[in-house]
């Protein structure tokens, strides 16, 4: 009887187990699935002409405007959503750590983390597309701004959490040390606990980075593309998720090609500043252990 | 006047612009912060005004009806509102025992060598953006479910007496199934990731006396550690539902992109991201109003959903950079 409990008892565990490790090997297997796929159909269609053609040339040209519109939206972006991220989370870190208001916008910044991007695209089309096409008559409707504008909402909540974070881990005898010396408190923050955290505070923006250049919802109604090469920030603009976008939808296999060799790049851009954002974040920890 | 006095006066003015750069870098800090509060408030409040025409010209009518006709400027939501559900349904479905089984491997079954490099590798998961979701859905994923998966759930699942419906019709590949079959991969790291965190949180102690009683790896799991920490998954569950609920460029090229309401989970459909992705540039007026109100109603539901995961998930410790 009780040999029989026990054989059950481990049959069941033993199924557990094997299913676990086959729930893990699922997810793998769909992670160099999807890899596989990006990386070898992108090879094929990487050339010298990806680099130096513009896609009005369609299956005969390349993702150069792209490419550019995608650095200089994404460095626009970055530029907005950095300073505004860090002072933020300095101010939750410095000055409301224990207080309502402190604790509702960590809170209501994790939800941000998470908002549907497309809404955020909407919400931008609404504030900065539509009153800027009233006050111009029309000369400017999409534009590269309201993109990087888009996109900086989605890094944004990222910076906040890690600087918030970051400032909080620095020993508070450092605090105690610079204010005894008479230092006033913003230099205190600006000069010596973020230069503490700096290597953090770093991680958190090259993370937004990684996240906001992958994202493609937020701007198909806000820069919405240009098959032509653009480099002032009101006009339309084209960029490397929304070019593919496009691509993907087209029935010619040729622009697929192309699609997946961008796929490619972004992937690339992408994997490159997580591993990036890890060795500047692993070697901030041990300099300061 | 004396030698002292001076560096006093001095002091004082010194004293005074200290005080007066604090209070500016206090506000200037605060203002920051409070630029979050208004990111989320002005989302809500910008989609509620575009979509007003819609919202409440129509009102309950706009969400009811299942009818999406931009040629006679009438406009039902209940199609992409039932395929947003359906495909987060399944991808719920099929994300939580897989991010189970991946968290119980991680913390209780793994050598311990192999946890941090298969740890991330699941997190890379989280990182891949979702274009590329969508393209691999698209061009590789929707032809393997047309030749595979769909031919044998029609012949098998799809002749049983009630849940059959479900499983009936044309080998396609594009559908709501394979829409939430992406939406599950994409998810499955934040599930994961959430209760990998909230299992390592359970004492020892705790697990030790159940090992020490007899009890079997499956047994500690649960009996002891699902107990232990069941808000703070129920929380991952939720956060892993709100991602889904909102995802674009993934579904919208597996979905089809079709405003009929079918049975069927193999058959083609539409969500509200979806919709807003295909239409929105040729979109105008009352068509326009339509779908910024279908992102109203997307961020709403959205909102509710991470407000009850955060909640959940608040005991939790936070750590760097994830969502």
């Amino acid at each position: 009887m009780s040999t029989r409990i026990h054989r059950r008892r481990h049959a069941k565990n033993i199924a557990a187990q094997v299913l676990a490790s086959a729930a893990t090997l699922l997810a793998l297997a769909f992670l160099v699935w999807i890899l596989w796929e990006t990386i070898s159909r992108g090879l094929q269609a990487i050339g010298i002409s990806l680099f130096t053609k513009i896609t009005a040339y369609a299956d005969q040209g390349g993702l150069a405007n792209a490419i550019v519109g995608s650095a200089i939206i994404d460095a626009m972006a970055i530029a907005l959503s950095a300073p505004i991220g860090v002072m933020a989370g300095a101010y939750l870190a410095e000055y409301a750590r224990s207080t309502r208001l402190g604790a509702t916008i960590r809170f209501l910044n994790d939800i941000l983390l998470s908002a549907p991007s497309i809404v955020l695209g909407l919400f931008v089309y609404v504030i900065v597309v539509l009153p800027m096409t009233a006050a111009t008559n029309g000369t400017t409707t999409f534009s590269a701004l309201a993109g990087s504008i888009a996109l900086a909402l989605i890094g944004l909540p990222v910076i906040v959490r890690t600087t918030d974070e970051m400032l909080q881990l620095v020993p508070s005898t450092l605090r105690e040390a610079a204010l005894s010396l008479g230092i006033p408190q913003w230099k205190l923050t600006v000069q010596v606990l973020m230069r503490a955290a700096g290597s953090g505070i770093l991680t958190g923006v090259l993370l937004a980075l990684a996240r906001l250049s992958g994202e493609t919802a937020p701007l198909l109604f806000t820069a919405f593309g240009n098959n032509y090469m653009a480099f002032g920030p009101l006009e339309k603009m084209a960029s490397l998720p929304a070019a593919i976008y496009q691509y993907t939808n087209d029935p010619n296999p040729a622009l697929h090609a192309i699609a997946w060799a961008g796929a490619l790049l972004i992937a690339l851009f992408v994997l490159a500043l997580s591993l990036l954002a890890r060795t500047v974040f692993a070697r901030g920890k041990t300099s300061h252990d | 006047m004396s030698v002292a006095s001076v560096t006093l006066d001095s002091n004082r003015g010194r004293d005074r612009t200290d005080a007066r750069n604090d209070a500016l870098f206090r506000w200037a800090l605060r203002f920051c912060a409070l630029l979050v509060l208004a990111a989320l408030l002005g989302a809500a409040l910008s989609t509620l005004w575009g979509g007003r025409e819609v919202l409440f010209g129509d009102g309950w009518r706009f969400l009811t009806s299942a009818q999406w006709n931009p040629v006679e400027n009438r406009y039902g939501a209940w199609a992409p509102i039932y395929g947003t559900l359906v495909t987060s349904l399944i991808a719920i479905v099929i994300a939580v025992p897989l991010s189970f089984g991946i968290a119980l491997f991680l913390t209780e079954i793994a050598p311990a060598w192999l946890r941090a490099p298969i740890g991330t590798g699941i997190e890379l998961l989280a990182a891949i953006p979702s274009i590329i979701y969508g393209m691999w859905g698209l061009f590789v994923f929707v032809p393997f479910m047309a030749a595979h998966v769909d031919p044998l759930l029609d012949a098998s699942l799809g002749r049983l007496p009630w849940i059959g419906t479900l499983f009936q019709g044309p080998p396609l590949g594009l559908g709501l199934l394979t829409a939430g079959i992406v939406l599950a991969v994409m998810i499955v790291p934040f599930i994961s990731s959430v209760m990998r965190e909230v299992f390592q949180t359970v004492p020892v102690r705790l697990k030790e006396s159940a090992y020490a009683l007899g009890s079997t790896t499956w047994e500690v799991a649960w009996d002891i550690v699902l107990p232990y920490t069941r808000q703070a998954v129920i929380g991952g569950i939720f956060l892993g539902l709100g991602r889904a609920l909102g995802e674009t460029m993934a579904v919208t090229f597996v979905l089809g992109n079709a405003y009929g309401l079918t049975a069927s989970l193999l058959m083609p459909g539409t969500s509200i991201s979806s919709s807003i992705a295909n239409e929105f540039n040729e979109a105008a007026g009352l068509h326009r109003s339509a779908l910024i109100a279908l992102g109203f109603l997307l961020f709403v539901v959205t909102f509710i959903v991470l407000l009850i995961a955060r909640w959940m998930l608040r005991s939790l410790q936070r750590k760097a950079g994830k969502a």
